[in-house]
């Protein structure tokens, strides 16, 4: 066993970890953190997407040892109090979930996809950059649709004051 | 997966003595094939070594003629490197090309190419490039680096500090994916160098791994056209078959991604 801190949405968590620890085991056994979910537990699926350190990983495939020191963020860190994020927010307005199992890893991972472009998003390049997550129900078309919606508020809301009076 | 205890690198020297100290050991970097031949009980090294954090093993630098990328950067940082982009951006379209999004942030250069799966990216690029492999212990032509499927020239302990790329003329890469792993089902990187040779390596279609196609430089060589490859006949001999595709399909398809890799000289062709 071996000593970790990592924060995680925010806070910082000390516990004692074995070597085969993932990460995913860690946020949900130890943290009881369950919206992190494992999917397929090969790397293939992306449920178990998390943000470390502002990138999306998969967190079935990574040692929680090894996050010693990171910061993560999971589902449960994403919404404002009560509020959905808008993210959240525009899931639930283009219906892009329909048993809801991939949705935290597909929340996740649109969020850096959306960050990392700074809200500048084309279809392809939702669709391509969401390779690493399965959606079962195949529900994908209002998955990409949710995804651009949110990139447009985050662009909205990051335009500068000037260029939005224009 | 077995238990295992797990270190992080500090430096060097201290990796090297855990190395040569501790039973069972193993490297690990982004961890993306080792973790899950791990969980598959494939591989159960009793410590494993991180060299992730090691200075040596990280930037990406562009220096006269050459391009050196650190082992431990991963594919994200590959294909957003402005040095890569404009050295060899050929290159830097195939890192953006490995697996997914979050593999890309994780997966390592060293480590693909330590590990020389058949059907990984970077060796073909490495070996068409005529890249210096850069170790702990000393420089390793790419050409005798590969040494078959999965087997590499470095030694028990050995670890590759980066890889040193020539800038070529131009380089392009074109690939056939498996629509579910990602991984190649055939690919072909065609590199002409500063001095006009040509070389074709192809990666995923091989049944020893990744291999330079002589018959295809030489003609390239000549003429510089696809039909130059188009007149050419791979061997389904030497050509993997499973249940992805024959060998004679693979061999069907060496042609095809080489003849696209001529087209996409300066770029990617990735379907």
């Amino acid at each position: 066993m071996q000593e970790v801190t990592l924060r995680v949405n925010g806070e910082d968590y000390t516990r004692k970890v074995e070597g085969r620890t993932l990460l995913a085991q860690f946020l949900r056994d130890q943290l009881r953190l369950t919206g992190t979910h494992i999917g397929c537990d090969t790397t293939q699926c992306g449920a178990c997407t998390v943000l470390m350190d502002g990138r999306a990983v998969k967190s079935c495939t990574i040692l929680a040892a090894a996050a010693d020191g990171a910061e993560v963020q999971t589902i449960e860190g994403v919404a404002e109090g009560e509020r959905l994020n808008f993210v959240q927010q525009a899931f639930h307005e283009h219906h892009a979930l329909q048993c809801g199992f991939c949705t935290p890893g597909m929340v996740m991972a649109a969020t850096d996809i959306i960050r990392r472009h700074e809200g500048v998003l084309d279809e392809m390049t939702v669709r391509r950059e969401l390779e690493g997550n399965l959606c079962r129900c195949t529900g994908y078309h209002n998955i990409i649709k949710a995804v651009l919606a949110a990139a447009e508020v985050y662009r909205r809301s990051k335009a500068p004051a000037q260029a939005t009076a224009n | 997966m077995y238990q295992t205890t797990y270190h992080k690198g500090q430096s060097l020297d201290q990796v090297r003595k855990l190395h040569a100290e501790l039973p069972e050991p193993s490297y690990i970097s982004g961890g993306f094939t080792l973790i899950p031949a791990m969980k598959n009980r494939l591989a159960a090294p009793e410590n494993l070594i991180d060299l992730r954090a090691l200075p040596e093993l990280r930037g990406i630098t562009r220096d006269g003629d050459r391009l050196r990328i650190g082992a431990a950067s991963c594919h994200a940082e590959v294909a957003g490197s402005p040095e890569v982009a404009q050295s060899i951006p050929a290159l830097a379209l195939l890192a953006d090309s490995i697996g997914d999004m979050q593999v890309r942030h994780m997966g390592t250069i060293g480590g693909s190419v330590a590990n020389n799966d058949p059907a990984a990216d970077y060796p073909a690029a490495v070996l068409a490039l005529g890249a210096t492999i850069i170790t702990d212990q000393r420089e390793i032509a790419a050409h005798d680096f590969f040494t078959g499927m999965y087997a590499t020239d470095l030694a028990e302990g050995e670890i590759i500090l980066r890889i040193d790329f020539p800038v070529p003329r131009s380089a392009g890469y074109a690939k056939l994916r498996n629509p579910a792993s990602k991984y190649a089902i055939a690919a072909s990187f065609v590199a002409r160098g500063s001095d006009g040779s040509v070389r074709v390596a192809v990666t995923g279609a091989g049944e020893d791994g990744v291999f330079r196609w002589f018959d295809a430089e030489q003609a390239l060589a000549d003429r510089f056209e696809t039909a130059s490859v188009e007149a050419l006949q791979p061997d389904p001999g030497m050509m993997l078959s499973d249940l992805h595709g024959s060998a004679e399909y693979r061999a069907a398809l060496v042609k095809v991604m080489t003849a696209r890799a001529v087209d996409a000289q300066g770029s990617v062709d990735i379907c």
